[in-house]
């Protein structure tokens, strides 16, 4: 059996992946809290963000987390773009047609970084990749200690937009009560735009958070789509606080669960706890009553 | 390029779509009338392009492609009185249900044999469609020993399977420990849970131990893997002398890392069939976490003249080094031979020289072919060791360019 | 209309065109990509009973065609069992396990997103399962042995496996008509529609939902058991991997969910549009699957009630709306 030291270390190696879940899951359950779709190119997305910061590296030698400041604001764009010029007129607003359109839209751009960067698996060399920060026995790597304190930042940022800024109220109204917020005379479409935007925007800086310490090919993004979803369901589809500890919990559940049945079938446990939540309490552990 | 295609034309309306896929099936069964009658032989490349399997399908392309230049480019099969060898490439998508479907397509175009497949469930499924139409099919990779254990007359495989690559890894690494004064006793064992790892490390963990070494753990991983940190805090809680990864690259990349982050420093790391420890990708990126780790796994054979024009060709196309690219090589120069020897197109004459082949030229540590049920008898692996940002051929002798360095000093 | 509700007429008229197919002399690549548009249409024809007619939307119908599948290759590999009394059983399990996913769900009261993921998250614990354990063949797969012989249903003529995928396809084409013209149809929409309302008229909804499940998944798991005697080989990604549920669903949906005749017809467009892309891309590696995916988007955009709702526009009746 692992000594305490060992499942304490796996612990901390969980939160830290975790809050990176987290920072994903936060894009996807912000779009289904408000707009109430899966999005299926949540993923490819991320893998496009992945790439964008791969490409500012190689081509401009800029930093993975200074290109948060570029890749960010690019991604909101892009984001809103797709919502308001793609998904949202494609999809007429029926939930099967937006999660068609979002499959299409995760095929197109995948296979469309393939044919650009190629199938070749890349990943970027800075000179901090393999610092460490030493606490007493433990080695603790320093990239992945700034995703945890990137993701619980930018998870605090979103949460305060969303109380405190007229957007985000809006948002909120939306995600409530759709048609109330219309005759308020709330613009929906914009509205549903900034919200996938701000999914793009959470995904675009986990992407950076991640690339220092991770590798990046065209399907690489499909790896971290289902444990999102686990996090998603487990803190209530919809909630920022809920996405942010069910990532911390979810990455430790994996870590644990990975150091005790090995890695394969740990990921069962993760898949269980999923079953189980969904079955027992689907509005998830922080969701509001459905 | 993609203008040309009629359903993405401006008055793309719904029905041309839906006609246009009615009308699929009777396009994709008449290809071969839109050529024409050229005096070539013509060789099916199976690999899978597009999807999970991408990278190693664009590495064997690049293989026959370049083998092909080289055969055309002294002067096509002269047998045929000079016949060039055109190829038809077919992606696999990374599926056995495409590769399926691109065998009728190439076996419709009226190839003369396919080359390919890469993943075993794609060889599986591919040379099964192909045995229909006594299609001679040469499998590049593929490691399952089903492959040629099914009896089918068309399946070759120049390469070795999963059992030889196996028993050779042991075998090996008992002389390599041996040579170097027995330093490692203790082992773990890292693999992905797919076809390739599980197998592995079965076998492994039941032969290791009759030569005295003692298995700590055995750690399955599932491809792709989100993070590595768990398996190094593992491997340094059990501190053995020797890791064995069996991993495709992501993973393999991630636990190297993390790895040398966390200071974990064995007396040495044998991969076995590792999708990294001989990419020279990740030598080139990262070549502190790369120095010194040891392979068992195909590589061609650095003592050969050729290989240095195959390697040339490579870089020249803009591709890293990765060992599909002999493999696919030397298989179709094979089938250059066969197709030579029967002086035909005809299939049944192709596989009848191919039964009988003793081809030498290619670029694997093998020497003359043999087929025995299908299987090279002579094909082995080799270990390779990365030294100096340079991967090495150590074991066996007759092929290495270099010494193991062995146990790592720290 | 006549295509949302086709006559048994123009079904049996529609099914004997397409047994006419083979005597045409069709090339056997023609026949292998009929195959397996076939079995695409009937594992969409499962997917289309619970989530097209029922609304109960699922993502993980590649545990019923993985359940198929491997029932039919183990009972076969392991047990030598007759590979058609495997195939019977293969369909029946799956059936079984769809009852029980359908039980544990809709006893939970699981509806639109939350019924989607949880059946997704069926779909993976089954196949890292079978990745793991040994009866399966773990992660080296399960190879059906090649023997042809009808007795064995392997069957040297690809016409031969595209009839029996053809009778498969039509036997659920003509049950899927009947189940609309009775009673047990009629409940499955008003529960898609409104699942309260249909409960306060006396509509057991459990029950019709457990029926619907457990009837989608023994078709599904029929294709998934033609899908093992064609290729003769599983693994765990094959048979559980997300790529069926989405092949299921995507037929379905682009022809149109709650209809007769859509994932047939789905199933021909999207890998038809598949072939089409695939022969009009150049060298490199990607760029057929980009214009399949902007066509996907495309066919979305126009025919938002899938293909089969373009040519019976302002029928509203059976129409599918939306259940989030």
């Amino acid at each position: 059996m692992y000594s305490p030291a060992i499942i304490f270390e796996a612990v901390l190696n969980g939160l830290m992946t975790g809050a990176v879940y987290a920072l994903i899951a936060l894009g996807l359950t912000l779009v289904y809290g408000v707009l109430h779709i899966i999005n299926f190119a949540h993923g490819a997305l991320l893998t496009a963000a992945m790439f964008a910061v791969f490409a500012l590296h190689v081509a401009f030698r800029v930093d993975p987390y200074v290109s948060i400041l570029i890749v960010t604001p690019l991604f909101f764009a892009l984001g809103y773009g797709l919502q308001r010029f793609v998904i949202g007129p494609a999809s007429h607003g029926d939930d099967q047609n937006i999660l068609l359109v979002t499959l299409g839209l995760s095929i197109l751009i995948e296979n469309g970084l393939l044919a650009i960067f190629r199938s070749d698996t890349r990943t970027i060399d800075v000179p901090y990749g393999f610092n460490v920060v030493e606490v007493g026995p433990l080695l603790l790597s320093q990239p992945k200690l700034i995703g945890l304190a990137g993701s619980v930042a930018v998870a605090i940022l979103l949460w305060l937009f969303m109380v405190r800024t007229d957007t985000g109220k809006a948002i909120r109204a939306v995600a409530k009560e759709r048609l109330g917020a219309t005759l308020m005379g709330i613009d929906v479409a914009h509205i549903y735009a900034i919200t996938f935007g701000l999914g793009c925007a959470c995904l675009a800086v986990a992407a950076a958070l991640l690339m220092p310490s991770f590798y990046v090919n065209p399907r690489v993004g499909n790896a971290f789509v289902l444990v999102a979803f686990t996090i998603v369901v487990l803190g209530g589809m919809g909630s920022i606080a809920g996405a942010l500890i069910g990532g911390l919990f979810i990455g430790m559940v994996e870590s644990v669960s990975g150091l005790l049945l090995g890695e394969s079938l740990g990921q069962i446990g993760i898949f269980l706890i999923f079953i189980l939540v969904l079955l027992l309490r689907p509005t998830g552990l922080f969701g509001a009553k459905a | 390029m993609t203008n040309k295609t009629p359903i993405l034309s401006g008055d793309a309306d719904r029905r041309t779509i839906l006609k246009g896929a009615l009308a699929g099936a009777a396009i994709i069964a008449s290809p071969a009338v839109l050529r024409a009658q050229t005096p070539t032989v013509k060789v099916g490349i199976l690999q899978p392009v597009t999807g999970a399997l991408a990278q190693d399908g664009g590495f064997g392309r690049l293989g026959a492609e370049i083998a092909l230049k080289e055969i055309n480019d002294a002067g096509g099969i002269k047998s045929l009185s000079g016949a060039k060898l055109e190829m038809v490439f077919a992606d696999a998508r990374s599926n056995p249900e495409a590769a399926t479907q691109e065998v009728e397509k190439l076996n419709g175009e009226g190839v003369a044999a396919i080359v390919g497949g890469f993943a075993s469930p794609i060889c599986l499924a591919a040379s099964q469609a192909a045995s229909r139409y006594d299609l001679p099919y040469i499998v590049d990779v593929g490691v399952s020993d089903q492959i040629v254990n099914r009896g089918l007359k068309n399946t070759f495989r120049l390469g070795p399977g999963f059992g030889t690559v196996t028993t050779a890894a042991v075998t090996n690494l008992v002389k390599l420990n041996e040579a170097a004064g027995k330093p490692a006793k203790t082992v773990v064992l890292v693999h992905e849970d797919g076809l390739f790892g599980s197998g592995l490390a079965k076998l492994m963990a039941t032969e290791l131990p009759k030569h005295g070494f003692e298995v700590l753990e055995t750690i399955a991983h599932p491809t792709p893997s989100r993070d590595m940190s768990n398996v190094a805090l593992r491997i340094r809680a059990l501190n053995p002398d020797l890791v064995i990864p069996s991993s495709y690259y992501g993973e393999f990349v991630l636990l190297a890392r993390t790895m040398q982050q966390q200071r974990i420093r064995p007396k040495g790391i044998y991969a076995v069939l590792n999708g990294a420890a001989s990419n020279f990708r990740f030598v080139k990126e990262f070549p502190d976490a790369a120095e010194n780790v040891m392979d068992c796994n195909h590589w061609h054979d650095p003592r050969k003249a050729k290989s240095a024009a195959v390697m040339k060709a490579a870089a020249d196309a803009g591709s890293v080094w990765a060992y599909n690219i002999p493999l696919n090589y030397s298989c179709v120069k094979l089938l250059a031979d066969a197709v030579e020897k029967a002086a035909s197109r005809d299939r049944a004459k192709i596989i009848e020289a191919l039964t009988n082949s003793t081809f030498e030229d290619h670029i694997m540590p093998y020497g003359p072919t043999k087929f025995v049920n299908g299987q090279n008898t002579g094909a082995g692996p080799v270990n390779t060791q990365v030294q100096g940002g340079d991967i090495k051929v150590i074991f066996p002798e007759s092929f290495a360019n270099a010494k193991p360095v062995f146990p790592v000093r720290a | 209309m006549l295509l949302r509700h086709p006559p048994f007429a123009l079904l049996i008229g529609i099914l004997t065109v397409l047994a006419g197919l083979p005597l045409l002399g069709l090339p056997n690549t023609a026949l292998n990509f009929l195959f397996f548009v076939l079995v695409i249409a009937l594992a969409g024809q499962g997917w289309n009973l619970a989530g097209g007619y029922g609304g109960q939307f699922s993502f993980g119908h590649a545990a019923f065609f993985g359940v198929g599948a491997y029932t039919t290759a183990i009972l076969q590999v392991r047990y030598g069992v007759n590979a058609w009394l495997g195939f019977g059983a293969g369909i029946a399990l799956g059936s079984f396990v769809g009852f029980v996913i359908g039980s544990l769900s809709f006893r939970a009261g699981l509806r639109g997103s939350y019924f989607a993921l949880v059946t997704l998250a069926f779909a993976e614990v089954l196949r890292i399962l079978a990745n793991a354990a040994p009866i399966t063949g773990g992660a080296a797969g399960i190879l059906i042995k090649l023997d042809v012989a009808p007795a064995n249903f392997q069957f040297a003529s690809r016409a031969v496996f595209f009839w029996i995928a053809l009778a498969l396809v039509g036997a659920v084409l003509i049950l899927n008509r009947m189940i609309e013209q009775r009673r047990f149809g009629a409940y499955l929409v008003a529960i898609r529609e409104n699942e309260a309302a249909a409960r306060a008229l006396g509509v057991n909804v459990l029950a019709v939902k457990l029926q619907a499940i457990s009837l989608s998944a023994a078709i599904t798991a029929a294709a998934g058991a033609l899908y093992a005697q064609y290729f003769l080989y599983l693994d765990a990604a094959i048979a559980f991997g997300p790529w069926i549920s989405v092949e299921a669903l995507l037929a379905a949906i682009i022809g149109g969910a709650g209809t007769v005749l859509g994932p047939l017809l789905g199933a021909g467009l999207l890998h038809g549009l598949g072939e089409i892309t695939k022969l009009a891309a150049g060298r490199v590696p990607g760029i057929d699957l980009v214009v399949y995916g902007i066509v996907l988007i495309l066919v979305v955009a126009f025919a938002p009630r899938g293909v089969i709702g373009l040519f019976t526009k302002g029928d509203k009746g059976g129409e599918p709306t939306s259940h989030g």
